[in-house]
């Protein structure tokens, strides 16, 4: 036992390619699954543009001030701002990728909650790339909008509730810089009991009379004005969300997209680069090209196998997922030309990994150990890591087919942005991993 | 001393396969240096040679799977019939099953008929329905055979087609060689063994490190060592040995 032991270890350390795949393979893996499971940050990166730096952002209800200002800084307790002097370069920093989101608080919120008593509205842009960040996102920042609307609802709501006050007592009353004496319902009350009491029918009482007209009048329009302050303490601030990229993929049906594209990539690569494999591992290779068939022939064979078979799999996996998800097959087409092109491009791939291995199992291997970082570095959210890394994934991401599957899936499932680039993009792959392959069958035999 | 088994006529006006300085390089490695040969109808052609003498890098190139960096093929055969080393068929497929598939790639007339015809050359009807990856080694091979004779090849060029096998495997083997030859087929084989060599050619060729070292019958090769007393495989070393290798 012990020099069966001895003799493996020693095989291990004679074979450092396979025990730096061992280790690094793993830490690999585990990160890639960190960066695309974390769904980002604690803190978010968030462009921040404040519209009303420089400006008054004081708002006065009722003699009572209060400074949107220190109130929008509860919105950084749970982002991490980068601030920006434009509107423009807070969603150009979006689009770039820079930031996960962005955040404008335009100049006239402190206005237009003052002197119209609406809602005031912040933006907020973010990258839709896919559903999972753009509900993050979302959710993070109007979940802190929430907590800003909760603290100026409170301030709004004592403002209503003196209004009330004065409507029930009566007293004097400021706006807009003029003074009203208020009679107040308790004194109306007793001013028409004491006229009913003594104006026989038909007197000319007519001034009493005419007060309580007008307070009626005025305590009318002081109702109406406090219906307007409580319809504003239920939300101060509205959020206006915008998508700068992707579509309005719900998270089911992404997941759906997600799901068909693994199961595209799996099937296909390890088909296509298994069949090339056998070939050579079965000795038929050298006797098939021949002039038996050609080596270009033969690939244009196995990709058309692994193709028809994934696509067909996954076809039946929609069909099943439509019973649980809707499914729109009036897009049918478009779901089969997606298909379609990225199984071509997964086969292109997986027959480049069969004509350079040589060989069914570390073909299979390869393919096997390529799927799972390609599917999550296609899954790391912008803002999760430095826009120089993200940069770097994106690149990679571009080289393979996983990520311009996914975006044609999204596009022809959910019609989620445009699919003729994606489709065009898995070409371009097809033709490159196809030569690739071609090329790598010259030492195949 | 040469032991030639009783080889069948070889008609010597025709030529059915000539090759002309062929060259061969695999980076700064010659794998061949200039190698002509030519083999007649019927004829039984033994390549042997040290490893790494050239003896399947030339039967590749005239098979076609290789081309060569000089020389030609001047003389090429309406059909060459194919055998690698190692047995070319898939294991998951019947001997049926793998018959018809290359007989349809050969594009056979009547691949059905052909498919019959090779297993009854074969004897191996009785096993037509048997993956090819439960038979014995011996068997493998006759279907690696019958598979490079499904389109009539007038050359059948074989690489090692009796390593691995026992000694009566082998003898079967032969067998059904020596009977296609007789019936006109050229078969060129590349081999070890000597004693095979001597016992199985009309011709032999002499590889080493890629060069061309001898074309002629066994006999003359002893002749050529002039040693008496020594069996072929002590002569074919003498021979190495007085060349230089």
């Amino acid at each position: 036992m012990r020099w069966l032991l001895l003799k493996d270890l020693r095989i291990l350390r004679r074979s450092p390619l396979l025990v730096a795949l061992l280790v690094l393979y793993p830490i690999v893996i585990a990160v890639l699954i960190g960066f695309a499971l974390s769904r980002g940050p604690d803190k978010p990166e968030v462009a921040f543009y404040n519209g009303l730096e420089g400006q008054s952002a004081v708002v006065e209800l009722g003699g009572d001030r209060i400074d949107l200002a220190s109130e929008g800084q509860r919105l950084f307790d749970a982002i991490d701002p980068v601030r920006v002097d434009s509107r423009e370069e807070a969603i150009q920093k979006v689009k770039d990728g820079e930031v996960l989101g962005a955040l404008i608080i335009p100049s006239d919120l402190a206005t237009n909650i003052q002197s119209s008593l609406e809602p005031g509205t912040v933006e907020v842009y973010f990258n839709a790339e896919d559903p999972a960040k753009r509900q993050f996102v979302e959710n993070t920042i109007k979940a802190q909008v929430q907590s800003a609307n909760a603290a100026l609802t409170k301030r709004v709501a004592k403002e209503a509730l003196k209004l009330l006050d004065l409507i029930s007592a009566g007293g004097e009353y400021s706006f807009l810089g003029q003074s009203f004496d208020v009679l107040g319902l308790e004194r109306a009350e007793q001013i028409l009991a004491k006229a009913r009491a003594e104006l026989p029918a038909g007197s000319p009482e007519r001034a009493e009379l005419d007060r309580v007209i007008a307070f009626g009048k005025l305590a009318r329009e002081n109702l109406s004005f406090s219906d307007e302050v409580l319809a504003v303490v239920g939300e101060p601030i509205r959020v206006k969300a915008t998508a700068l990229d992707g579509g309005n993929t719900s998270l089911t049906s992404f997941a759906v997209a997600l799901a068909v594209a693994v199961s595209l990539m799996f099937i296909t690569l390890l088909l296509a680069a298994g069949t090339l494999a056998l070939e050579r591992e079965e000795n038929a290779f050298s006797r098939l090209v021949r002039g038996l068939v050609s080596k270009t022939g033969l690939l244009v064979e196995k990709a058309g196998l692994a193709a028809a078979c994934s696509v067909s799999v996954c076809l039946l996996m929609m069909a099943g997922l439509g019973l649980f998800v809707e499914l729109d097959w009036a897009r049918f087409p478009l779901w089969l030309a997606a298909l379609a092109v990225g199984a071509l491009a997964f086969a292109a791939l997986g027959l480049a990994i069969g004509a350079l291995t040589r060989d069914v199992r570390a073909a299979s291997l390869l393919a096997f150990m390529l799927c799972l970082p390609l599917a999550f570095l296609a899954l790391v959210p912008s803002g999760a890591v430095t826009p120089a890394l993200y940069d770097v994934i994106r690149a990679v991401s571009a080289v393979f087919p996983f990520q311009p599957t996914l975006d044609a899936l999204d596009a022809a499932l959910n019609d989620a942005g445009d699919i003729a680039g994606p489709l065009l993009h898995l070409a371009g792959l097809t033709l490159g991993f196809g030569a690739l392959g071609r090329l790598a069958l010259q030492r195949f035999v | 001393m040469s032991d030639s088994a009783n080889l069948p006529a070889v008609e010597t006006t025709t030529v059915t396969l000539a090759a002309e300085g062929l060259v061969k390089r695999y980076g700064d490695r010659v794998a061949l240096r200039a190698v002509s040969l030519s083999a007649r109808p019927g004829e039984l052609v033994a390549i042997i040679g040290p490893n790494g003498a050239g003896k399947t890098t030339l039967l590749s190139i005239l098979a076609g799977i290789q081309r060569p960096d000089e020389g030609s093929i001047t003389v090429a055969p309406a059909g060459i019939g194919w055998v690698p080393q190692q047995a070319a068929v898939y294991n998951k497929l019947t001997v049926e099953e793998n018959l018809s598939l290359f007989a349809r790639l050969e594009r056979c007339p009547d691949p059905g008929a052909t498919v019959e015809r090779m297993l009854e050359l074969s004897d191996l009807g009785e096993r037509a329905r048997d993956q090819v990856g439960t038979l014995s080694g011996g068997n493998k091979q006759r279907v690696n055979i019958a598979i490079g004779l499904l389109a009539e090849p007038d050359v059948l060029l074989l690489d090692e087609p009796s390593a691995a096998l026992d000694p009566r495997q082998r003898a079967r083997l032969w067998e059904f060689i020596l009977r296609l030859a007789g019936e006109g087929t050229t078969v060129i084989y590349a081999t070890h063994n000597i004693q095979e060599a001597d016992r199985y050619a009309n011709q032999l060729i002499v590889l080493a490190d890629g060069e061309l070292l001898f074309d002629g019958a066994p006999q003359a090769l002893e002749r050529e060592v002039g040693t008496t007393g020594l069996d072929f495989e002590e002569a074919f070393v003498e021979f190495l040995h007085g060349r230089g290798h």
